[in-house]
């Protein structure tokens, strides 16, 4: 097993370098140079020197590697906008990503596991009908969609919630910080709470299938803690599920960030992308990549102790 | 083709394999651990005359189908000679695959896997001759005259899909794919053993039928004892990638000379229900194959094994008939062992 | 919204009928199907699939002929007549926040939307299904070497890749399209390699070797047949992530443009009508919606007619 786990690593470096060479020839796809986007009509020889000073002038291939490099001991060099490090902009972005996923992905698994697990065990009922047709709705509503309803419902209708931006207050645990959380946080919810509950709910069916439950209700248990029984089982499949769908949520909540102003990382990338500041670009996108590859890595190592399994496989 | 068999007067035989050796690598966990080898066949030399069918048995694992398959060339071989028709195979102005296989032919144990699921059976044998270049009307109708000759009526079962069929006659369906190129030789590879034993009996009748009819020569591979000598005009021993004795069905079955064989035999079911077993006259698993023991590879589960046979690797030599030869040193003349026979 | 886990497909051949050997049909009583035959006999008695289909069809259908519905012109602007609710006389939607007609939009906004959801899985499956079949047809370095690529792709979550290649390469609906694609052809090769590696493995394949037949023949008719039905089912799945890929795409500014009709952009462009008139702000969404989960619906349909498992 550990050499599975140590080879399961080792693989994440190629990947890892794969990524950052796609992070930096996607920035250079684009026509044009970076800076004169920015810059607009400006007189040549300005422009040619701030390009020495960004070190746009060099080689393509050099260039990726002072990136790299400088990247790796986190000097993302200055936002062409803004003038701030790239570096410390995207922590705090991230932060807030992180809370908004962590939020997203915790009442995904509440919800979604609960519902999953009841459904699988009244199989066949009207509730197993409705959590299955619930997780279809959940995995074709686009999210920013849902966004946009609960903010008409809950903000504009209700005037419960406020509709924009993440709350004045410092602390994440004030009750201010809360109340803007808590939609942009549904709307993100909706894809994993729908994917935990269909695996749940097969898990389930499939746990309940097997012969040792027959040898538990011949045994006597009360079928709460047959259940229990089966949700023990079921449980280090739906987590390996959910924490996949975390990382998939950082990356992808740039489309409910921007409904809500929620200045997180997406909200970030798409500043970034339409003021073509090509240093916040690609430190955003790598950051985020690289996130998803470390995450997909730490679910499969720990699926691993779960599951002795997996590694013979 | 036949140059040689007409110049010399004295046939060769249909098929020679001389030194065949197929070793598979061991995928390891560690990272540089030294590389293992599962020495799956190792120097396996035999000949069949044509029109004779040569048995192989052994337990499983001991290389049987992996000689198959390397004389098919599905995968291929680290070393030996193949000799088709006194023509040797895939060399330059030797035998190319393509006659190869036309002219050998392979029935394989699945009968359900053996067949495309998503193809009516008679497309699954007009497959051969189509690749062969028959034109698609004149491939089916060669099928359907094939669906007859193994006892199925072509308008019957000719549309149908293999799990439409029972397995009995998916495996009718799989011999006459064999025999949609004429091949002069089959390879039958457990051809029967997943059927049920009436069934068995019936199929292998119809094997003995059209192998006097089409005048084929089979090599039948199979780790079921009695049906091998029901089958059989020549029997190979096979144990852990080594030919252990060669013989005539009656030197094999009613002289063997290898320990092992004689095991083998012995541990077989009798019919006779007075007849009990006092022990086990096999016991344990062969040895892992990945490290075969130096020596004679069967002294670990040998009553006889001494000294030499853990130093000296036993060579297949002649002993009594003509054509029966063993490789153990109780039988071969110089070797230091104590007990010679 | 990202394409589905692609690894754990099942091949299973021999659901579609009791268990081989357990039936000897008499003869006459049934004529033998074709395998498609059989999923066509399933398929149309599954009543959802069949929903499905007629509801897709009839917003395609209706996004084909739009030009020929004696439709008000979508683009045509109303200063008068903005944001009229649902139900309005002459504007059964109502209108939009420039005063055009919001069915006529949702109409013609069909045939982008559809469009950018169909044509990149299309591209995807042709690239990455031959990808994929060479790959798992051939093994061995080959072999690695497209997987391995395909990882670096697939190391990223599918909305985020997305986003950079079309915020890189700049707005527009062809870089939307192209940035579409290319997040989809990972996935595709990944499930195509991995059913072809099995059917590959299987005896039959071993069997048509053994008769001779060359590489092409072998994977036209021994491979194909098998391999299609699992990819297809997985590349109608992508269809309906593709749908709300790219509608976000446009819903970002980054896919169409104003004034062009598409059912994301105008989600966008209504965002800021939704304290006036919230229903006509939902309506583009809803109608991403309602395809996505349609296609979804066939998905699920079709893998329990042709019984695979992904």
């Amino acid at each position: 097993m550990l050499y599975y786990i140590l080879r399961r690593v080792l693989y994440t470096i190629p990947i890892a370098i794969g990524v950052s060479l796609i992070v930096f020839t996607l920035v250079h796809l684009a026509p044009g140079d970076p800076l004169s986007a920015v810059m607009g009509e400006v007189d040549q020889k300005m422009l040619a020197e701030m390009r020495a000073s960004f070190g746009y002038d060099k080689p393509l291939p050099l260039q990726y590697l002072i990136w790299l490099g400088s990247a790796l001991t986190g000097d993302m060099g200055y936002s062409l906008r803004t003038g701030a490090p790239v570096f410390g902009t995207l922590i705090d972005a991230a932060a807030n990503t992180m809370v908004l996923g962590v939020a997203a992905s915790f009442v995904g698994f509440l919800v979604g596991a609960s519902a999953g697990m009841f459904a699988g065990y009244h199989h066949g009922t009207w509730v197993d009908k409705a959590v299955s047709a619930a997780a279809i709705a959940g995995v074709s509503i686009p999210h920013y969609w849902l966004a946009i309803i609960l903010v008409i419902v809950f903000s504009v209708q209700l005037g419960w919630l406020p509709s924009m931006g993440a709350g004045a207050g410092a602390s994440v645990l004030s009750w201010d910080a809360w109340k803007h959380m808590l939609l942009p946080a549904i709307a993100l919810a909706a894809i994993p709470c729908a994917i935990v509950a269909r695996t749940a709910r097969a898990c389930v069916m499939e746990i309940l299938s097997m012969e040792f439950v027959e040898a538990l209700r011949a045994r006597g248990l009360s079928e709460r803690r047959i259940l229990l029984h089966v949700s023990r089982n079921a449980l280090p499949t739906v987590l390996a599920v959910i924490g996949l769908q975390f990382a998939h949520l950082l990356g992808g909540s740039i489309l409910v960030e921007v409904v809500f102003s929620w200045p997180g990382t997406g909200y970030l990338l798409n500043l970034a992308i339409f003021d073509r500041d090509i240093p916040v670009l690609q430190g955003t996108i790598l950051l985020l990549a690289l996130f998803f590859v470390l995450t997909n890595l730490v679910v499969d190592i720990l699926q691993t102790f779960a599951d002795p399994r997996i590694s013979r496989a | 083709m036949n140059t040689r068999e007409i110049s010399t007067g004295h046939p060769a035989p249909l098929l020679s394999v001389r030194g065949l050796r197929k070793y598979f690598p061991v995928k390891s966990e560690r990272f540089f651990a030294p590389r293992l080898m599962v020495q799956a066949v190792d120097d396996v030399s035999f000949s069949i005359e044509a029109g004779e069918t040569l048995g192989i048995v052994g337990e499983s694992g001991c290389g049987k189908s992996t000689t198959a398959r390397l004389l098919m060339r599905l995968i291929a071989p680290d070393a030996g000679e193949v000799d088709f028709a006194g023509r040797p195979v895939l060399t330059e102005d030797g035998l190319s695959l393509r006659d190869l296989r036309r002219n050998m032919q392979m029935v394989f144990q699945d009968s359900y896997a053996s067949l495309n699921p998503r193809l009516a059976v008679q497309d699954s044998i007009a497959f051969g001759p189509r690749a062969h270049g028959v034109p698609g009307p004149k491939a089916t109708a060669k099928a359907r005259e094939l669906l007859s000759l193994v006892g199925l009526d072509p308008d019957q079962f000719g549309r149908r899909y293999p799990h439409e069929l029972s397995g009995g006659q998916r495996q009718r369906v799989n011999v006459a794919r064999a025999l949609a190129l004429d091949p002069r030789l089959v390879i039958l590879d457990e051809a029967v053993s997943a059927l049920d034993k009436s069934i068995e009996a019936q199929v292998l009748n119809l094997l003995m039928d059209l192998k006097a009819r089409l005048q084929l020569t089979y090599l039948f591979i199979s780790h079921d004892l009695n049906v091998v000598q029901y089958i059989s005009d020549h029997v190979l021993v096979m144990y852990l990638g080594k030919a252990v004795e060669v013989g005539s069905v009656e030197d094999i079955y009613h002289r063997p000379r290898h320990p092992y064989t004689q095991a083998l035999l012995a541990s077989r079911p009798t019919m006779d229900p007075e007849v009990k077993l006092e022990r086990s006259p096999l016991t344990g698993d062969p040895p892992n194959p990945i490290n075969p023991p130096p020596g004679c590879r069967f002294r670990t589960r040998c009553a006889f094994a001494e000294d030499v046979c853990g130093r000296v690797e036993p060579a297949l030599t002649s002993c009594g008939a003509t054509g029966h030869a063993v490789a153990c040193h109780m039988h071969i003349p110089d070797s230091s062992h104590s007990r010679r026979q | 919204m990202n394409a589905p886990e692609a690894q754990r497909i099942t091949l299973k051949f021999d659901a579609l009928t009791p268990a081989p050997g357990a039936m000897e049909v008499p003869v006459g009583v049934m004529l033998p199907r074709t395998y498609w035959q059989t999923v066509g006999v399933r398929l149309a008695r599954d009543p959802y699939t069949a929903a499905c289909a007629f509801i897709l069809l009839a917003i395609a259908g209706a996004a084909v002929l739009a030009p020929w519905l004696g439709l008000p012109d979508p683009a045509a602007t109303n200063a008068a007549q903005r944001l009229l609710p649902v139900g309005s006389s002459g504007h059964l939607l109502g209108t939009d926040e420039l005063g055009r007609d919001m069915l006529s939009r949702l109409i013609h906004g069909g045939r982008l939307s559809l469009t950018m959801g169909v044509l990149p899985v299309a591209v995807a499956l042709a690239i990455g299904g031959t990808l994929g079949l060479v790959a798992g047809f051939i093994g061995g370095r080959t072999n690695m070497l497209v997987m391995r690529l395909t990882d670096v792709l697939y190391a990223f979550p599918s909305i985020l890749l997305a986003v950079a290649i079309a915020g890189s390469l700049g707005a527009g609906v062809g870089n939307a399209l192209l940035a579409i694609t290319i997040v989809f052809i990972p996935p595709i090769t990944r499930v195509t390699e991995s059913v072809t590696t099995q059917v590959r493995a299987m005896d039959f394949v071993e069997a048509a070797r053994a008769s001779g037949a060359g590489a092409f023949r072998i994977i036209r008719t021994h491979i194909l047949g098998n391999v299609m039905g699992p990819v297809f089912v997985y590349a109608t799945v992508l269809v309906s992530v593709s749908i709300l890929i790219s509608a976000g795409l446009s819903f970002i500014g980054l896919g169409a443009s104003p004034p062009t009709a598409e059912w994301g952009l105008m989600l966008n462009t209504l965002r800021e009508s939704i304290f006036l008139a919230p229903l006509n702000a939902v309506l583009p969404g809803f109608m991403i919606f309602i395809t996505s989960m349609c296609f979804n619906l066939i998905s699920d349909g079709l893998r329990s007619a042709m019984d695979v498992r992904l």
